[in-house]
């Protein structure tokens, strides 16, 4: 099992590098794209008044990229693997479990980026870290896990689900704080931020890198909705997955 | 004798899917059409078979493009589950199905072998301290070293085989794939196979070439319009099969 893991994981590394002469670069490079743009629309166009703008946005988007990318993956995740699920009989979940697994190292490897921005404006990372980072890696892993196994049993069903998402993951994107603080949404819609299964746990991940504290609430909050969604996949996992072979 | 591979009862029928992936637009307008098809469209494959297959058996399966044979083995593999029935097998299967060997076109030879033996349910370590040999084998060069979207599909099989073949199979599949590559590389699976029907290996292939089957096979399943029509020793069957079709 950790070796079939172990062995699935370097094929999408290998698969996902092989054309690219810069390689693992584009793991680092394509989140600060991203940065750079919200930044340049935010703050220099729309002149959001949130003080140390890059690092308050880089802080949230990373952990946010990793997330979309697992799930933006999620309908070719078993789609894309039809060959192998075609001829041999291996747990399929664990080729939803590397996706995502894949893109958590995207993350973790991108975290010297945070700390470097951390110094440039003054701040440091903290004691905090040493638990909370392994924590909520371990929350979102759950959470991205069950989303992108859910997503990638449905779409096997109805290949319309590609384009749903796409549009979900929008609408997700800005109901989730990454560009904006949760502070600036008006008291009232406040409290219904935790209807939105990740912005308990983005708003987690931020506290921890930008202010360097780990906010319990909301990773409570983002616990209960990581074991809903991992529950939910796996049920639909378990009662799809003996047709996957046969509707490839 | 124990059995491997036993069959009991076993029906297959595959849904006609494209009643679905039509799409959300198509279900929802026609729900209840939609639904009623979805029940009732269905395409069998295979129709209340039974068989019991011994360790040690060298089974061949013959009939029609379509007859099910393939679906058969996808049983085996446990890749496909039977709607009534139950299939038990007993030991690990190497299955080289659909033009084996591949599983990634943008990986090398190596890799793929790498990723194949894993998946088979061998540790990394065995697959790296067979890797030699299985690429001998395959006789395949430097070929071994590139993609196998640059493979011919006679390439593809070299590499297919060579894997199963050195991964201690318990019980062997294969499925057609032999047929596309060149007469040595064939010479030198039959020979290979001959080692494990001695070593006591339980092979299973799909195969329409009635010489391979008389040299390898002890035992012939004929299957037709998705039944069993004959299941006995390979000379009787194969001799009924070549008077049907006046081979």
């Amino acid at each position: 099992m950790k070796d079939i893991i172990i062995q699935l994981t370097q094929k999408e590394l290998r698969v996902r590098y092989k054309h690219l002469s810069l390689g693992y670069l584009w793991s680092i490079a394509n989140p600060l794209a991203y940065a750079l743009l919200y930044f340049m629309i935010f703050k220099i166009v729309m002149k959001v008044k949130i003080e140390n703008f890059p690092i308050f946005l880089i802080s949230a988007l990373f952990p946010w990229q990793w997330f979309a990318n697992s799930v933006g993956v999620g309908p070719m995740t078993f789609l894309g693997n039809a060959p192998l699920i075609k001829k041999v009989n291996f747990p399929r979940y664990l080729l939803s479990f590397v996706a995502v697994v894949q893109d958590m190292l995207h993350f973790l490897a991108s975290l010297p980026i945070i700390v470097l921005f951390l110094f440039i404006f003054d701040k440091s990372p903290t004691l905090d870290w040493i638990l909370g980072i392994p924590l909520l890696c371990l929350i979102q892993l759950m959470l991205t896990y069950g989303f992108n196994l859910f997503i990638s049993t449905i779409n096997l069903f109805f290949r319309d689900l590609e384009r749903l998402i796409q549009i979900g993951m929008t609408f997700l994107f800005y109901s989730t704080p990454v560009v904006f603080d949760i502070n600036m949404v008006p008291k009232e819609y406040q409290q219904l931020i935790v209807l939105n299964p990740v912005a308990p746990l983005i708003i987690s991940w931020r506290d921890l890198f930008l202010n360097g504290f780990i906010n319990w609430q909301y990773i409570g909050i983002s616990m209960v909705w990581a074991s809903i969604v991992l529950v939910l996949g796996q049920l639909v996992y378990n009662k799809l997955s003996w047709r996957f072979a046969e509707i490839l | 004798m124990t059995s491997v591979v036993t069959f009991s009862h076993v029906t297959k029928s595959y849904p006609l899917y494209h009643h679905i992936t039509g799409g959300f637009k198509n279900l929802l307008f026609n729900l209840p059409k939609a639904l009623k098809e979805m029940k009732s469209a269905k395409f069998t494959a295979l129709e209340d078979i039974s068989f019991d297959i011994k360790k040690g058996e060298c089974v061949a399966f013959i009939g029609r493009n379509g007859a099910g044979k393939s679906t058969t083995l996808g049983l085996i593999a446990q890749v496909l589950k039977p709607n009534q029935g139950t299939v038990e097998v007993n030991g690990r299967v190497s299955p080289l199905l659909e033009l084996g060997g591949g599983f990634h076109p943008d990986l090398t030879g190596v890799e793929n072998i790498e990723l194949n033996g894993v998946l088979l349910g061998l540790t990394r370590k065995e697959v790296k301290e067979k890797m030699n040999q299985i690429i001998d084998f395959s006789e395949l060069g430097d070929f071994i070293n590139h993609p196998i979207r640059t493979y011919s599909s006679g390439m593809l099989t070299r590499l297919g085989f060579s894997v199963i073949a050195h991964l201690d199979p318990v019980i062997l599949l294969i499925d057609e794939v032999l047929s596309v590559g060149d007469g040595k590389f064939q010479q030198k699976c039959y020979q290979k196979m001959q080692e494990f029907k001695d070593r006591g290996v339980t092979m299973i292939l799909v195969s329409h070439n009635i010489y391979d089957i008389q040299r390898i096979c002890s035992r012939v399943i004929w299957i037709e319009n998705h039944r069993i029509k004959m299941d006995a020793p390979a000379e009787e069957v194969l001799t009924e099969y070549k008077k049907h079709y006046c081979l």
